[in-house]
């Protein structure tokens, strides 16, 4: 597993502090963070990948520290984020999956079958040739998450994935996930999807307020909100 | 161009990208200088003889080219009034030939092939422009286009929803802010996606 550290990182945005001094180190395969909407959860998704870089303190990935080594990290670390739409950059389905190996500078049949194998995998196969716009919301979010894989992070970040999804996609996407050989750190609203989890976050007021078991964090969120 | 790839093992479907293209300039170049109706005409049926060619299902043909048709009707018409009837049809046949010609490429190619094959071409400039860099504008400019239908579509059915159908400035605001937005959200996702220079 590879290993995510937060050293003392404070986060500011507009003046504002979103993560305050926050410390962890993240070494299990599922972790799940969870908290309510602007407690900090989607800032601290976005400071692995080094979208966003602290104000102060240090982001590491496997030792890279994020801010000074963002190219290697995101290799590393692939993000799926909440609106699937944002996310897609190519015209067609397979366009999108190959698109994510442009940079990788693979030759064109070990490109091909690699983007293959993430359209089989998803479910995408017989859409490939389809216009990403036209694919379902769930169809979405599985194309953008064959995309992060088909490069082949170890590790996967993913912003509430099924915020826009109806019950059914919902699920869909959350097996997938479920099924997924790399570590991943997931903030969602869906308390349900945290349940097997190693490890759970909850994050509020852009602290860390509860970090155990899933039944733990759950109950100390539930009680949060109550 | 959006979606209208059909897959398909025809010789045109094979022919690459690059020779489509060069094609398609070199026939719209030479269907602009044909000075008379027949062979217009005889463009015109070549140019459809492709789509079977293809095995494009004739309803593809009929949605790529009904747009091209609405618009002479018009067109045609008001050409007919100040140039005389001779000259409409030579209007309507060179343009509904090159439509024609430009969808057969678009129906048989897909967008990524269209893509490195301009990319390839503008390779030819040497260091003064970046392929890659303009390769992924154009896809993504390509890409734009739901995208915004999508935010105009929403934004249109907001207007009406809360009855202020008459207001341009209730389009013009939101859509703004949300294509601004939208293309934030592109920009990190890319950024995400390793493409982050």
């Amino acid at each position: 597993m590879s290993e995510i550290v937060f050293e003392q990182v404070t986060h500011r945005y507009d003046g504002e502090v979103v993560l305050s001094d926050v410390s962890l180190r993240l070494a299990e395969r599922r972790i799940g963070v969870i908290g309510a909407n602007g407690s900090g959860k989607s800032t601290l998704a976005r400071l692995v990948n080094g979208l966003v870089a602290p104000t102060a303190g240090r982001v590491l990935v496997d030792g890279l520290d994020v801010a000074r080594h963002g190219r290697e990290v995101r290799r590393r670390v692939g993000f799926v984020f909440t609106n699937p739409d944002n996310q897609i950059v190519m015209p067609t389905v397979r366009e999108d999956v190959a698109f994510s190996l442009r940079r990788l500078r693979l030759d064109a049949a070990d490109a091909a079958a690699r983007v293959d194998r993430a359209l089989d995998r998803f479910g995408l196969a017989e859409l490939a040739d389809r216009p990403a716009h036209r694919l379902s919301g769930g169809q979405k979010q599985l194309l953008a998450l064959a995309a992060v894989l088909v490069a082949e992070p170890a590790i996967v970040v993913a912003d509430e994935p099924t915020t826009l999804l109806d019950a059914r996609n919902a699920q869909l996407v959350e097996r997938h996930f479920a099924e997924l050989d790399q570590q991943l750190v997931l903030v969602t609203h869906r308390l349900e999807s945290v349940e097997s989890f190693d490890r759970v976050l909850v994050v509020e007021g852009g602290r860390i307020v509860a970090d155990g078991s899933p039944a733990e964090a759950v109950g100390a969120y539930r009680n949060l909100i109550r | 161009m959006i979606g209208s790839y059909r897959p398909g093992t025809s010789a045109l479907h094979r022919l690459g990208a690059g020779a489509k293209l060069v094609g398609l300039a070199a026939s719209v170049v030479v269907i602009a200088l044909l000075p008379e109706w027949w062979m217009l005409l005889i463009a015109l049926v070549l140019a459809l003889l492709g789509f079977a060619v293809a095995a494009i299902p004739p309803r593809d043909v009929v949605t790529q080219l009904v747009p091209v048709l609405w618009i002479l009707l018009v067109a045609a018409p008001l050409n007919a009034l100040f140039s005389g009837w001779e000259s409409a049809v030579e209007m309507s046949l060179r343009v509904t030939a090159c439509v024609a010609l430009a969808a057969l490429v678009t129906l048989t190619t897909r967008v990524s092939a269209i893509l490195d094959s301009v990319r390839a071409g503008l390779r030819l400039f040497g260091r003064r422009l970046d392929p890659e860099r303009v390769g992924i504008v154009l896809a993504m400019t390509i890409r734009a286009v739901p995208l915004m239908t999508e935010i105009v579509r929403a934004v249109l059915e907001a207007r009406r929803a809360r009855g202020v159908e008459g207001s341009l400035r209730a389009v013009a605001v939101p859509v703004m802010v949300r294509s601004l937005q939208t293309a934030d959200a592109m920009g990190e996702a890319l950024v995400a996606r390793g493409f982050d220079d």
